[in-house]
């Protein structure tokens, strides 16, 4: 049977063929058990692509969390401190780090300036990798945030409907009225000079906190929508009816019924929240709004190189590759999860 | 029975405001629930059956809806009961098993964790135990390896299968009133009969009364106590199985038991059926409701015929068709000893 489907099939079929074959028998071994998790485990596991790339994502990863290994013993600097008046030696001739007029030096390929220093004299490759570290907790922080609010938006949305749909849709819809990036540097200007006073929390304009915030905040709209939607279709679904049936009230059945429902949605929404959240945090990091200098960022790096980027352009070139290469990693990769949950799936963000 | 209904229905009326009009989906239905009786409804599709039974459970409270009659529980009045005294009631004294197993169960959920929480729901039980319980439940609806499947996901299971679980859910608390909407009809004829074996030796082994809402009479047959033969909302005839079927009073359950093949008769040409269609619930005929399908029909089936005892000695068999007893003996019988809608005298010769 198998040589005759080799002969028949091109190849790409064959292997999909033997490995669903595979698939069945590693089934049939157990009565029960095979979650959906699993199975979509395991068709992740089986897309090279997409594991390659969640693999270059872990390594920037785990380069960022190594920053401060690199600053103190590769680089022996800080990602704050200047060397304006300093000297290095590469290739045994003394250098100035920044020239008299105002030149930096590039990339020495060696442990102290190994990418070249910025106009006032500090590591490139130091504030890269802390830069990292802030723009990844960004990230990662604000799609936390971003998906635990529309996650309760969509379900009370959905749930609820009538009037409690309409509140929490609206208010959306105004989030959702005004181009991202607008609306996020409108708030970070607004918050990062005045701060942001929630009753008894008080959060300072420098803080990181503003950013993660804004960006959360901004999203929500993009994932809350989508959510509401399959609760809406969910909550007309038999089985939503059945558990109503056996006595469970309207919050058991959001959490319990509907919301592991969600889950696969969730899931697959996450890889691609925090790549968009990176990139907005750019963006505001760039305009001057997000992560306030001098604590570094990829985006207020590449908007300080920009300046000079005919005098030092690896300023703003090593920054934007490693932005490039971040947001990439996650998509590629997020578009991976969400074949290996649902193929047909049509989840996708704009940037 | 000594101990009185456990289910007391009168005059239970629903009825929607919906664009094309005020929808009496339910009229007038009285009717007394014993335990460990199975009390079947029929009627075709669209005369409110589903609506009557959710309703007892208070699933149908929709903004748009209206109540009328009682329905009391022990001491308790459904209809009107609020919704957290409902939400007790619901899964632990009166439970459901619906007719579609293959959407009834919540795809992402292992079958084991779903009996587990309602199980939880409504009896503070450890987990350890609430496992145990479920996998003796599973056992006992005739699940082979129920150890195993407790873990198993739904799309893991047979539609067979599912109802099983289905029917196990409903069980897990011991509810004395099973409300089983068209349980088989989503099933395939061999699963049917095993289905509907179970539901019956349940009921002998735990004593629930079971309301069984279908429109496959065979199925009535196999398992019910009494019937309940539903129309265009209104219950037309009411009596236990073997009046029902061997002496029918109303026309319309003529038709019914007309329309049915059956392997203890030659088989006709052509199947019978009750020409027409049931009328919209919106816009039903003044008087009887079947009349504009009914070739026995006369001046008084424009008045509303009451739900009564008609024959004689049988307080327990009501209907709701004026024509004489006597009458209705002699026109039912499409050849003999064959009920079926049949033609109105005079018409047959034409």
């Amino acid at each position: 049977m198998e040589e005759r489907l080799d002969s028949v099939l091109p190849e790409g079929v064959e292997t999909a063929v033997r490995s669903d074959a595979l698939e069945e028998t590693a089934e049939r071994e157990h009565v029960a058990g095979v979650g959906p998790w699993r199975l979509a485990a395991r068709r992740l596991r089986r897309d090279r692509i997409a594991m390659g790339f969640g693999m270059v994502f872990l390594v920037l990863v785990v380069i960022c969390l190594a920053a401060p290994t690199w600053a103190t013993d590769v680089a022996h600097t800080g990602p704050l401190k200047n060397h304006l008046t300093d000297t290095v030696v590469v290739d045994g001739e003394r250098k100035d780090v920044v020239s008299l007029d105002g030149v930096p030096i590039g990339p020495t390929w060696q442990g102290e300036f190994f990418l070249g220093a910025d106009t006032n004299g500090r590591d490139t490759a130091v504030r890269l990798l802390y830069g990292g570290r802030n723009s990844l907790e960004i990230g990662v922080l604000a799609a936390l945030i971003t998906t635990v609010l529309a996650v309760w938006a969509g379900l009370l949305a959905g749930y609820a409907r009538g009037f409690t749909d309409a509140v929490i849709s609206r208010s959306l819809d105004v989030i959702w009225a005004y181009p991202v990036a607008l609306l996020a540097i409108a708030l970070g200007t607004a918050l990062s000079l005045q701060g942001l006073q929630i009753g008894p929390i008080e959060i300072s304009g420098e803080s990181k906190l503003i950013p993660i915030l804004i960006i959360a905040v901004v999203y929500v709209p993009y994932m809350a929508r989508p959510l509401r939607g399959q609760v809406l279709a969910l909550r007309e679904r038999d089985f939503v009816e059945a558990a109503r049936a056996q006595g469970a009230g309207p919050v058991r059945i959001m959490l319990t019924e509907i919301l592991p429902n969600l889950s696969s949605t969730i899931v697959v929404f996450f890889p691609l929240m925090v790549a968009n959240a990176i990139l907005l945090e750019a963006a505001l990091g760039f305009l001057g709004v997000g992560v306030r200098a001098p604590e570094p960022s990829w985006g207020n790096m590449i908007g300080d190189g920009v300046k000079h980027i005919l005098t030092g352009p690896h300023l703003a070139i090593v920054p934007g590759i490693m932005l490039v290469a971040t947001v990439l990693a996650l998509n590629v990769f997020g578009d991976g999860v969400r074949d290996a949950f649902d193929p047909r799936a049509r989840i996708h963000l704009e940037h | 029975m000594s101990s009185g209904p456990l289910l007391t229905v009168r005059d239970l009326g629903v009825s929607f405001t919906a664009e094309e009009g005020v929808v009496r989906a339910v009229d007038g239905v009285t009717f007394d629930l014993l335990p460990g009786e199975v009390l079947a409804v029929v009627g075709e599709s669209g005369c409110g059956k589903s609506v009557m039974a959710m309703t007892l459970m208070g699933l149908t409270r929709f903004p748009n809806a209206r109540f009328e009659g009682t329905a009391h529980y022990k001491g308790l009045e459904l209809i009107d009961a609020g919704e957290e005294e409902l939400r007790r009631i619901r899964g632990a004294e009166i439970a459901m098993i619906f007719q579609d197993p293959m959407s009834s169960l919540n795809p992402v959920m292992r079958v084991g964790e779903q009996i587990i929480e309602q199980i939880q729901a409504h009896e503070g039980v450890p987990a350890t135990e609430a496992r145990e319980r479920v996998a003796q439940l599973l056992d006992r609806v005739g699940i082979p390896r129920a150890r195993d499947r407790v873990d198993a996901y739904p799309f893991e299971l047979s539609g067979g299968m599912r109802q099983r679980v289905m029917i196990a859910l409903a069980l897990s608390c011991g509810p004395s009133v099973l409300i089983a909407d068209e349980p088989t009809t989503a099933l395939d004829v061999t699963i049917q009969a095993q289905i509907l074996h179970q539901i019956q030796s349940l009921r002998d082994e735990t004593g629930a009364a079971v309301i069984l809402v279908t429109h496959d009479l065979g199925v009535v047959a196999e398992i019910a106590d009494r019937i309940a033969v539903m129309y265009a909302g209104r219950i037309v005839e009411q009596g236990t199985v073997n009046a029902i079927f061997y002496d029918p009073q109303h026309p319309y359950t003529w038709g019914l038991l007309g329309s049915i093949t059956r392997v203890d008769r030659a088989r006709p040409e052509r199947l019978p059926a009750i020409a027409g269609l049931p009328p919209s619930l919106a816009d039903r005929p003044e008087g009887c409701h079947f009349r504009p399908r009914c070739p026995h029909e006369f001046d008084r089936c424009r008045d509303v015929p009451p739900l009564v005892a008609r024959i004689d000695g049988d307080d327990d068999h009501l209907d709701r068709c004026w024509l004489p007893v006597e009458e209705k003996r002699e026109r039912r019988e499409v050849r003999p000893g064959e009920i079926g809608l049949g033609r109105k005298p005079g018409a047959a010769a034409a």
